[in-house]
């Protein structure tokens, strides 16, 4: 079994390795909770313009083959 | 040293006729005129593509097959040159749009915006003769679409263009950039509900990094539009053929976000870079490129491992940690003049953190990277609405994520980031790039259209009203642009006075 290459980020990268402060969790999860509220509007606006017979929409894209 | 990393992309888009019949090629050259009657104050007037360099046939290892192969040109379709640059024209059934040659990633993209500005202008225009017109047509409507395939088994390409000096041996070529052709799709993939690998059940991939990775079965050739090739071998440098090669690169998706266009651009320019200089080496090699496309593609995860020649295996994301850490290098040793230092810099601060991002948390990373913006949509809306994979509504979230249509368009609503302004991209569809003959082309297409018979790549033809008709070579790639050419224009009042100049 050949043997995994090791991964370059340990030794290649050195400058700007982030410091991880004893408040980040709490700032996650907040961020957390605003990319899925993001997430949830965004989902409330593709029920607004999605094609509204999805079946139909899928089968008729039909292209011819080009490069 | 690598010579400046010209270069330029070239998008054949999906295109679909709603509430009426659909025969794709008359609905792209009714696009394409509707949109060059909006742009001119007489449709006429518009100046035809020069067919006389075109040689698609040849083959960089060093063979020709224009005699024996039909020629993929179809000359008598519509075809216009732009005063951006751009030629505009029907290709196998789509609408296409050839962007000028550029000289950096950052303009790269700016092309590419301004081409789906001008695809939307050309749609408002064709729906509005559409609207007004009679018969069966009446009422119908077009939408064009940027993506690669239409989840059957068609696809067609968005392909980018390198120059590169002539004396760079084409095999060391085509195996070293392979390795970043088939890896790069971690960061540049424009995401895919379901797989068209021929024979496989559509939804036994519910969702795959790139649009056309399903659609390359060798690794080096000279066909485009079956048995794709990872290295295409199309050998026509639009250019002097005694120093310069343009690598016709057909392995990308269309992207919708900026940044992905740009990395994808600027990466590969980079790495061609190092490979022209011969400092990449053979350390990344793949031992089976083509079945390691699929994988690669086939593994949101982004865990599956490769076979690299010499035995050891690795991810996409450690192929493109040691392409990344070759670059940084080669940065310091060497400079990155090719592609410009200060966008050299930019680029190389931009693929660190897109690899870290999608080491790390590829959420992170959804402004950036369009198969991850993607797929947080279709996995979001299906686990909202309940829906197992293959259903048709994942499907067409797929699709809509590429709708040219602002209104109807998903990855506007994604949040992804741009880097070009509304106004730069407006800018763009009527101004050509200043740092390439792209520059005189457009430039004298504007201000001298009556005069200009035929333009392509390399040449330009004028009417100064004298005969013969005057052929102005552009073999080099570099000359024409502002510095040298704009104040000879904006002092010539008449193309015969240009000419005259010229030659003098």
């Amino acid at each position: 079994m050949a043997e995994r290459t090791q991964k370059p980020k340990s030794t290649g990268r050195t400058d700007d390795t982030v410091e991880v402060d004893t408040d980040a969790a709490p700032a996650a999860t907040e961020a957390g909770e605003k990319l899925k509220a993001e997430l949830d509007d965004l989902l409330d606006e593709i029920d607004g313009v999605l094609e509204t017979n999805a079946e139909d929409f899928v089968k008729s894209y039909v292209q011819k083959g080009g490069q | 040293m690598a010579l400046p990393k010209v270069c330029g992309i070239e998008t054949e888009y999906g295109i679909i006729v709603r509430g009426g019949e659909s025969n794709p090629v008359s609905a792209s050259s009714l696009l394409i005129n509707a949109y060059v009657a909006r742009i001119t104050d007489r449709g006429e007037s518009r100046t035809g593509w020069d067919f006389n360099d075109e040689q698609p046939g040849s083959d960089a290892r060093g063979f020709s097959l224009d005699d024996v192969v039909v020629p993929e040109l179809e000359t008598s379709l519509v075809n216009a040159v732009l005063t951006n640059g751009a030629r505009y024209y029907v290709d196998h059934a789509h609408p296409e749009i050839s962007n000028p040659e550029v000289t950096t990633a950052i303009d790269a993209v700016r092309f590419d915006r301004a081409a789906e500005e001008i695809i939307r202008l050309s749609v408002e225009a064709a729906n509005l003769q559409l609207a007004q017109g009679s018969g069966s047509a009446r009422g119908s409507e077009i939408v064009v679409y940027k993506n690669n395939s239409d989840g059957k088994g068609n696809s067609y390409g968005c392909h980018e263009n390198y120059l590169l000096a002539r004396q760079t041996p084409f095999g060391r070529l085509a195996s070293q950039i392979t390795p970043h052709f088939v890896t790069r799709q971690v960061f540049c993939g424009a995401g895919k509900v379901g797989t068209e690998v021929t024979g496989a059940d559509n939804d036994s991939v519910p969702f795959q990094l790139s649009q056309r990775a399903d659609f390359f079965e060798e690794e080096i050739g000279l066909e485009t539009t079956l048995k794709r090739p990872i290295v295409n071998t199309r050998d026509e440098p639009h250019a002097d053929a005694q120093k310069y090669r343009r690598l016709h690169v057909i392995v990308g998706d269309a992207n919708m976000s900026e940044v992905a266009t740009y990395l994808k651009v600027g990466t590969t320019q980079i790495v061609l870079s190092m490979i022209e200089d011969d400092v990449l080496g053979d350390e990344w090699l793949l031992a089976h490129p083509v079945p390691a496309i699929r994988q690669v593609s086939h593994d949101p995860l982004l865990a599956a491992t490769i076979m690299l020649a010499d035995g050891r295996r690795a991810t996409a994301l450690e192929v493109q940690w040691g392409l990344f850490e070759m670059a940084k290098k080669y940065e310091q040793h060497h400079g990155l003049a090719s592609v410009g230092e200060e966008a050299g810099r930019d680029l190389l601060a931009r693929w660190e953190r897109v690899l870290t991002g999608l080491e790390s948390d590829p959420g992170s990373v959804a402004s950036w990277v369009d198969w991850v913006a993607k797929r947080r949509l279709v996995d979001g809306y299906a686990e909202r609405h309940s829906i197992s994979p293959g259903d048709a509504r994942l499907k067409a979230i797929d699709l809509q994520y590429h709708d040219l249509r602002p209104d109807r368009c998903l990855a506007r609503r994604a949040g992804l980031e741009t880097l070009i302004s509304p106004g730069d991209v407006a800018a763009a569809t009527r101004e050509p790039p200043t740092t390439t003959r792209a520059y005189f082309r457009g430039r004298c297409l504007a201000k001298y259209p009556e005069a200009i018979v035929a333009a392509n790549w390399d040449s330009m033809v004028f009417d100064a009203g004298r005969e013969p008709l005057s052929r102005v070579p552009m073999m080099e790639p570099l000359r024409g642009t502002a510095e040298h050419v704009a104040r000879l224009i904006d002092e010539s009042a008449t193309a015969a006075e240009l000419l005259a100049r010229l030659g003098s």
